[in-house]
């Protein structure tokens, strides 16, 4: 019960600093909240929509948060999620005499390779150089955004910012051609690969001795090394696994949605998965509840659009980050002062 | 090739870039120092500069858009302040936080108050208070460095950064220095805001661009030391402008590869290979004292 507190807390400070911003340029809250709500949750495309939006939430929230379990704070998913992204792009494209259970899963696994290589830079110089993870994460993803203008000045259609098409058996289907009223909305198979990516998240970290190395390096390194955990291999495995989870988000937009890669395709879901993982206090379960509520945003910023500016969604976001990374350590030190 | 680069222009244009990188590094140098990471550069610079766009536009005048900026960005360094030291609140995810809520709420007034959703209007009231901008970014590297360095309140960040028990057995009291470190932080980047905002004449959504990062880059590769930030600022922006004067004179350096060199450069140093840059020893760490 006490984990979830903050959580709520925090979406009622943003409701309330919202509102705030509504009443001050002229809106009335409640009919902006009935438009998002309506323009979400209200409708088969706004439902579809939804779930279209919060499938990378997934992704790049449980990438975050297995790194969050090791004590490494991973700020480069924004980086990995591109380059994955990008090599399920160019594998997708080559796989057209595959059989869609071949090609498929091998997009896939080159988009981990590719989040997964990116993330392991940062592992190893964190693991065996001790350099902060934090500040070679950043420099990553910019380092990864210059790489990409030159390799898509190479390898983009002609006068386009994206590749090549896949080959038709690399496609997710749409969820519109088992439920047909969630038609016209983008959500796709993926999600299910989102969800099962996160069931095997919480049973590698809860169920598995690896997962039990990786909560006790970040429970106490100084701990974990005294009883002979390996503790610089475990951050490298860890950020080595956040990127390869981040590296998965290219089977929503490239293999369920619009079949190519494209230049700035992921608009920030990189830096939204600290949002998700925070929110969702880095378990599983919190995380796919977290990236529901930001992907309903998400989806009800468009909604609320022509009453007040979208960007009030960002607003909300931040406030809701500022208000679980507050409360968490006073109510922290009320537990402990309880106890 | 040689004459492009040895010319007033050019000299100009490597000056125009590193402005805004040495002041937001110079920021980041003082606030880090005192322990407290910022990684809410890039969401002060774009504060700034929508706050002095307001100043310029409502204020009719170079003076109030200074102003503007410096207070708007020390205004958000306040709201960091209270997150990270008084709340004490993870300094990593508020710093993304307020980057996210810089990048919103910039981007909401900016539709609430002209209509538009990539940028102002068109403001002349900058004049020239750009050369004077140059002049104050100079003094207040040297003045900064010199705080740092030779004065009790330097010498009380360095120990809040390095050791806070033992300063706080000393009687200073870390979270009133910190907060201190981080109002200024929030101002001087907010003074490298003001500066895009006057040299591009107008508010453009995002216009930070990334800059806070470059500058966060600039302090590490500078050892947090402000006077080696800012020389590495101006590292950066010599870089950056070469790349542009080649481009411009069809030289085949691929752009991309100058842009990435900030970022490596930091990395390589952060390293170890190139010599060691030490952070505060405190950095990222709030403890009850």
């Amino acid at each position: 019960m006490k984990s979830i507190l903050p959580p709520l807390w925090a979406t009622l400070i943003a409701l309330a600093a919202a509102s705030a911003l509504i009443i001050a340029v002229g809106g009335g809250p409640l009919a902006v909240y009935r438009l998002l709500l309506a323009g979400t949750w209200g409708n088969g495309y706004g439902i579809g929509q939804v779930l279209f939006k919060t499938t990378p939430l997934i992704f790049t929230g449980l990438s975050v948060a297995l790194a969050l379990r090791a004590g490494l704070f991973n700020i480069g998913a924004e980086g990995q999620l591109t380059v994955g992204a990008f090599a399920t792009a160019m594998v997708g494209l080559h796989c057209a005499h595959l059989p869609a259970v071949v090609a498929v899963p091998l997009a896939l696994v080159a988009g981990a390779l590719g989040g997964a290589l990116v993330g392991a830079i940062a592992g190893a110089l964190k693991a065996w150089r001790g350099a902060h993870e934090v500040i070679n994460t950043i420099m990553l993803n910019f380092i990864v955004r210059a790489v990409m203008v030159g390799v898509g000045a190479h390898l983009f259609e002609r006068e386009q910012i994206h590749t090549a098409p896949v080959a038709a058996s690399a496609e997710l289907p749409r969820l519109s051609r088992f439920i047909p009223g969630l038609h016209g909305s983008a959500a796709n198979a993926s999600l299910f690969i989102a969800v099962a990516v996160a069931l095997a998240a919480w049973w590698l970290v809860e169920r598995t001795r690896a997962g039990f190395r990786l909560r006790a390096v970040g429970a106490s390194p100084d701990a974990a090394a005294t009883s002979g955990i390996s503790v610089p291999r475990v951050q490298f495995f860890a950020l080595a696994l956040s990127g390869a989870v981040a590296g998965l988000v290219g089977a929503n937009f490239v293999l369920g949605y619009k079949h190519y890669y494209e230049d700035g395709f992921s608009g920030g879901i990189g830096y939204m998965g600290i949002a998700v993982a925070v929110l969702g206090r880095s378990r599983p379960l919190g995380v796919v509840l977290a990236a529901l509520l930001f992907g309903t945003l998400s989806q009800g910023a468009l909604a609320v659009n022509a009453v007040v500016p979208k960007e009030l969604v960002d607003v909300m976001t931040a406030v809701i980050i500022f208000s679980v990374a507050a409360a968490a350590p006073s109510v922290r030190r009320r537990l402990e002062a309880a106890a | 090739m040689m004459h492009t680069i040895l010319t007033l222009g050019f000299a100009a244009a490597v000056i125009r870039i590193t402005v805004p990188y040495a002041l937001a590094a110079l920021g980041g140098t003082l606030s880090e120092r005192s322990g407290v990471i910022n990684i809410a550069l890039e969401g002060l610079l774009l504060i700034g500069a929508f706050t002095a766009t307001m100043g310029a536009y409502f204020g009719h005048g170079a003076i109030a858009g200074v102003l503007g900026g410096v207070i708007g960005g020390a205004a958000f360094g306040a709201l960091y302040a209270l997150l990270v030291v008084t709340l004490r609140g993870d300094q990593i995810v508020c710093g993304v936080a307020l980057n996210l809520l810089a990048d919103g709420i910039t981007r909401f007034l900016l539709k609430a108050t002209f209509d538009s959703s990539s940028n102002s209007p068109r403001i002349d009231a900058w004049g020239d208070v750009g050369t004077r901008l140059i002049a104050l970014t100079v003094v207040l590297v040297a003045l900064f460095h010199a705080v740092v360095y030779w004065t009790p309140f330097g010498l009380r960040l360095r120990a809040v950064g390095e050791h806070p028990e033992a300063a706080a057995s000393l009687g200073v009291r870390p979270a009133r220095i910190r907060w201190v470190a981080l109002l200024l932080a929030g101002a001087l980047a907010g003074l490298g805001g003001a500066w895009l905002a006057a040299d591009q004449r107008q508010f453009v959504a995002g216009m930070s661009n990334g800059r806070g990062y470059i500058a966060l880059a600039a302090m590490i590769f500078g050892g947090w030391r402000p006077a080696r930030a800012a020389a590495a600022c101006l590292l950066f922006g010599l870089a950056e402008a070469m790349q542009i004067a080649l481009q411009a004179a069809g030289v085949g350096v691929p752009g991309w590869a100058v842009q990435m060199l900030p970022y490596v450069l930091t990395m390589v140093t952060l390293a170890g290979f190139i010599g060691r840059s030490h952070a505060p020893r405190a950095l990222g760490r709030i403890d009850d004292t």
